[in-house]
């Protein structure tokens, strides 16, 4: 099978003052494409870092990342932008939606910096999926926080990702409305075949994935597939 | 993925869209950014369209405003040579004027007045503005005055009354309204009579003594080259003593005059506009800091670092931009109130006309100025990591060599800028400077509080107290802004307090009996002992009794004045080649003098040259020093002198002071005349005076320096209500600023008073922080200001009004309170909807 994601000895040091802190040490691993793969981990153990370096929002000081088939050290920070563009979905806990842009206009945003032509129609069409059409014209303060997360959930998939990355994607929200969202985003994971990487210390959700990498201190404690129906 | 294109595929379109968008949500905060600029603007766009259209009036109007095509002129009758010229070119009109008393028979009150006696052509260009209409050209046929209107005003005449002029009354055919070539401003000082100049040898007053002067008008019929005739002909006249003007090079100095007062209004506007610009640099920064997150995530989702940059640049330049177009309209609508603002100093009517080049200049500065205060904050869209949206960083910095590029930027254009209006380097350098030291004293201290503060933070203060101090220096804070926009408005207004004070206090007199308030000129020898007597029978006593001997220079250290006329490279000004000095002889120096260098002698010696005593301005002027000779033209005798001495004068002291001073022995017998002056304790006592000296003496003249000081400090008023009128700008927009600045911190100073309720602050101590942290700012904003402006005021006294300076306490009375009044009220306004609502309500309506 292709592999979506391959990282190597990776590592990451934060310098605080005098002191130096290694938040990852010597990470590898890898994804295939259209799997489910989740990053679990206590506060402190660099899941997010890691995924920041997957996804190219941050540059390793040691290893490499081959995202999509491209080795994202060798681009530049405007030239992985594109890279995401194309091929990236992002979820995050805090939902990250832009506060001066209304849902539809949220959810078209990553098709109109493609240049597509039909980014309202497409955007609608999701927003339908997500079961919130009626709410396109509001902004994300007028939202609750699962309409938030499931605008989030829209712009997403908007570009059909290749890969999807989710950071604690239900960490904001309650219980009930935290199962919808996760239902949701395996049901769209499934209909589009992305491959999807979910950072979370929720162990219940990491288990719904294929694969679960267990991360402690930086490093990594376990990497194991699950038998996931 | 090298071989792919590195840009994303959103063209200019989508960035404008996304810049429409988010500002659309932005609106009410980039509206305040916005009106940060358009005062600065508006008085900008003002001061330049009006400036052009004047220039273009006076240009437009130049023969009407001399009323002629050129004039001679010369303040003696003309020389042998000058009158081969007059009569040789055929002068159309003539004229003769000098200064003299007026009565009025019907209420026998006296006025020193301007007599002009003019030729019945004059003018050729424009009119005499005359009440009724017909008296300009019927007072001539009928020997009749016509009289200055607000003269006519003051002393209750009408037309038919009369007036004495001399030996001769003359019936008033009519008011005068204007006339070429004198504006209301120089009519204040002596107003205008005008009479048929045959009837001027009746009036008696042609004698030694007068100053007269003598004008000859023409109209250019045969099409000569001006320019050419100036050249060949004004350096014959200047070694006459006589002057040629053209109407284009008299309009070109008129033009010049009113340019540097319009430079001066246009810096002043353009403080304003760096004012509201140092509001937008520090508005736009929250406001980015605000929209960082929003950079990241669409960095994050494939926007590149130039379509980030270009959303917030757009949004900027837009808002410079309709910033600039509200201002430039709200400019060109001011524009309409300058003629009449400006009404007593022109000497003509305004045509106000709309120019392109005025609007263009608020259209381009409004977006250049927003974008380049804006630079420095915009760059942190560019900086800003995607990685943001994961984990809040500190915020990004721009390289230390973007942030220096950017500083320079704006240092070199307020240099440009400066050099446009003032053209002339070394001003728009010293401009520059003064800004920063201003802006650099100002922030310094600024900073130096906050740090003492924490220094020696009172933590035995109370808790409102306490608090209110520690939100100068939050995180966010706005107290550098707050105190340069508050510190700069006090500082200009202050300024031009001060020096208004000091100008006015120059001119004032001291109020002691010893002290000379009317002055007699023009006494002949003759007269002297009988208006001595007349003086003393009135009960006054007379203070000065002073000859006067009329000269000109001849030659300095053996050289000729023509010479020196001719020698381009010489340094010596040349109003001492063509003045005619007004010389006294007396034995000792007055309280207002002080000897600087030589010795001042007494008397004559009995050989060698005369030694005679020179104000140190006309030493320096004439370039000369102790010991150097000068040969003086004393009515045709030709005398030899020495410099012996050389005097300070405080001419600030309003006494009769001399430039140059003989001995005793040397001048008694030459023709002379004598000037007296006298205290009279009040009014009434001088008009007595007045009434009495002109029925006895028409000659003498009579300077009330009571009404003189009156015209002195009227005019100051209105100099200073139009620097107040463009000083209110800044102060209008430093208000703008302030509002900005806090509104701007809002959101921030709203979560902080919601978490102190819901912790169980009342409400009156939340209104106690806020006030007490505004008052902080209020008084000491004000305060660095106008301490600030004494620094400035006394370097003005030292540099520029050589006069002592006290200064008074109506800026810290009325200014400082007056100022953190404002301050206080906005700041209060501003959480008042904290005070009102419940804290829920707040927080869910506030977040965006």
């Amino acid at each position: 099978m292709t592999k979506i994601l391959n990282v190597h000895n990776l590592g990451k040091t934060y310098v605080s003052g005098s002191r130096k802190l290694t938040v990852l040490d010597d990470i590898s691993f890898d994804v295939d494409a259209g799997a489910t793969f989740s990053i679990v981990g206590p506060s402190g153990s660099g899941k997010t870092t890691l995924l920041g370096l997957c996804a190219g929002l941050d540059k390793a000081d040691s290893g490499t990342v081959e995202l999509c088939g491209t080795t994202i050290e060798t681009l530049n920070e405007d030239e992985r932008a594109l890279l995401r563009n194309l091929k990236v979905g992002f979820i995050f806990q805090d939902f990250q939606l832009l506060p001066t842009l209304t849902a539809l206009e949220n959810v078209s945003v990553p098709l109109e910096l493609q240049g597509a032509k039909n980014a309202r129609e497409i955007a609608i069409e999701l927003l339908q999926k997500v079961g919130l059409a009626d709410r396109s014209h509001h902004y994300p303060s007028q939202l609750s926080g699962g309409e938030q997360q499931r605008v989030a959930l829209a712009r997403a998939f908007s570009n059909k990702p290749s890969i999807l990355f989710a950071d604690e994607p239900t960490g904001n929200l309650d219980e009930e409305t935290g199962e919808k969202v996760v239902q949701l985003l395996f049901e769209l994971n499934k209909e589009t075949g992305t491959t999807l990487i979910i950072v979370t210390h929720d162990l219940d959700l990491a288990k719904r994935t294929q694969h679960i990498l267990r991360l402690k201190g930086g490093k990594i404690l376990t990497n194991q597939a699950m038998n996931v129906s | 993925m090298s071989d792919r294109p590195i840009t994303s595929k959103a063209d200019l379109n989508w960035v404008l869209k996304m810049a429409w968008r988010d500002g659309r949500a932005s609106g009410k905060r980039l509206l305040l950014f916005m009106a940060s600029i358009i005062l600065g603007i508006a008085a900008l766009v003002s001061i330049q369209s009006f400036s052009k259209n004047l220039k273009e009036n006076i240009a437009l109007q130049s023969k009407s405003l001399m009323g002629a095509d050129y004039i001679i002129d010369t303040n003696q009758i003309p020389t042998e040579r000058v009158q081969t010229i007059i009569d040789s070119l055929g002068a159309d009109a003539q004229e003769v004027s000098f200064a003299s008393m007026a009565a009025f028979p019907k209420n026998g009150a006296a006025k020193l007045v301007q007599v002009r006696g003019i030729t019945s052509k004059f003018p050729f260009y424009g009119e005499l503005e005359t009440e009724p209409r017909s008296a300009a050209s019927t007072y001539h046929k009928s020997d009749k005055a016509l009289v200055d209107g607000t003269l006519m005003l003051q002393y209750g005449l009408k037309p038919g009354d009369s007036i004495k002029v001399g030996n001769s009354t003359f019936a008033i055919g009519g008011i005068l309204k204007s006339v070429p070539g004198s504006s209301a401003l120089s009519a204040s000082f002596a107003p205008t009579v005008l009479l048929p100049y045959n009837q001027i040898e009746g009036t008696g007053l042609l004698q030694l003594g007068s100053r007269l002067d003598y004008n000859y008008y023409f109209k250019n019929d045969q099409e000569i080259d001006l320019k050419e005739l100036n050249e060949t002909l004004d350096p014959i006249l200047n070694a006459e003593n006589a002057d040629l003007d053209t109407h284009i090079s008299t309009s070109e100095r008129l033009g010049r005059t009113y340019e540097n007062f319009s430079k001066f209004l246009n810096l002043v506007a353009f403080i304003a506009l760096l004012l509201g610009c140092v509001g937008i640099a520090s508005s736009v920064y929250i406001y980015i800091k605000e929209k960082l997150r929003a950079v990241a995530i669409l960095k994050c989702i494939g926007a590149t670092r130039k379509q980030t940059f270009l959303i917030y640049l757009i949004q900027i330049a837009g808002m410079g931009l309709v910033g600039g177009l509200i201002g430039t309209i709200l400019g060109l609508v001011l524009q309409q109130s300058f003629p009449v603002l400006l009404q007593d100093f022109l000497p003509f009517t305004v045509e106000l006309s709309i120019d392109i080049q005025p609007i263009l200049t608020g259209l381009l500065l409004g977006v250049f100025m927003s974008v380049l205060f804006a630079l420095l904050p915009l760059m942190g869209t560019w900086y800003v990591s995607p990685l943001q949206v994961l984990r809040i960083q500190e915020g990004p910095l721009a390289p230390r060599k973007t942030i220096l590029g950017i500083l320079a930027g704006i240092l070199l254009f307020i240099f440009g800028f400066s050099f446009w209006l003032l053209r002339d380097w070394r001003y728009a350098l010293s401009f520059v400077m003064a800004i920063l030291v201003t802006f650099s004293v100002l922030s310094g201290i600024a900073a130096l509080f906050m740090k003492m503060v924490k220094k020696f933070f009172p933590s035995s203060w109370g808790f409102c107290a306490r608090q209110s101090l520690l939100n100068l220096f939050r995180p966010n804070n706005q107290t550098m802004t707050l105190l340069l926009a508050i510190g700069v408005g006090s500082f200009l207004i202050s300024t031009l307090y001060f020096t208004k004070d000091m100008l006015l206090a120059k001119a004032s007199l001291e109020n002691s009996s010893d002290n000379p308030n009317i002055i007699l000129m023009d006494v002949q020898t003759d007269q002297k002992e009988a208006v001595i007597n007349s003086i003393a029978s009135t009960g006054l006593k007379i203070l000065d009794n002073i000859p006067i001997i009329t000269m000109r220079v001849a030659n300095i250290k053996g050289i000729p004045v023509n010479t020196i006329r001719k020698d381009t490279t010489s340094a010596i000004k040349k109003w001492v080649l063509n003045h005619e000095f007004r010389v006294t002889y007396r034995d000792s120096l007055l309280p207002t003098e002080k000897l600087i260098s030589g010795e001042f002698i007494k008397k004559i010696p009995s050989e060698g040259l005369v030694p005679i005593s020179l104000s140190d301005n006309l030493a320096r002027d004439a370039g000369v020093i102790v010991g150097d000779t000068l040969s003086f033209n004393v009515q045709g005798v030709l005398m030899k002198a020495i410099v012996g001495s050389i005097r300070q004068i405080d001419w600030a002291r309003m006494r009769m002071n001399f430039n140059m001073v003989f001995p005793l022995g040397v001048l008694e017998s030459a023709p002379q005349f004598h000037v007296l002056s006298t205290n009279s304790p009040n009014v009434k006592t001088s008009a007595k005076l007045q009434r009495e000296l002109v029925r006895e003496f028409p000659n003498v003249s009579v300077l009330d320096l009571r009404q003189v000081l009156l015209l002195v400090q009227g005019i100051l008023n209105k100099i200073s209500w139009v620097i107040n009128f463009m000083a209110f700008f800044s102060i209008l927009t430093g208000i703008i600023v302030l509002i900005g600045s806090v509104r701007t911190s809002k959101y921030q100073r709203i979560k902080e008073s919601v978490l102190l309720r819901t912790l169980g602050a009342k409400n009156n101590q939340i209104l106690k922080i806020t006030a007490l942290e505004y008052l902080y700012l209020g008084v000491l904003g004000s305060g660095i200001g106008i301490l600030l402006s004494l620094v400035s005021s006394q370097l003005l006294a030292w540099f520029v009004f050589d006069s002592p300076f006290a200064p008074s306490w109506i800026p810290f009375l009325i200014l400082l309170p007056g100022i953190t009044v404002i301050v206080l009220l906005i700041g209060l306004g501003n959480s008042r909807s904290v005070l009102n609502s419940p804290p829920l309500q707040i927080l869910r309506k506030e977040g965006v």
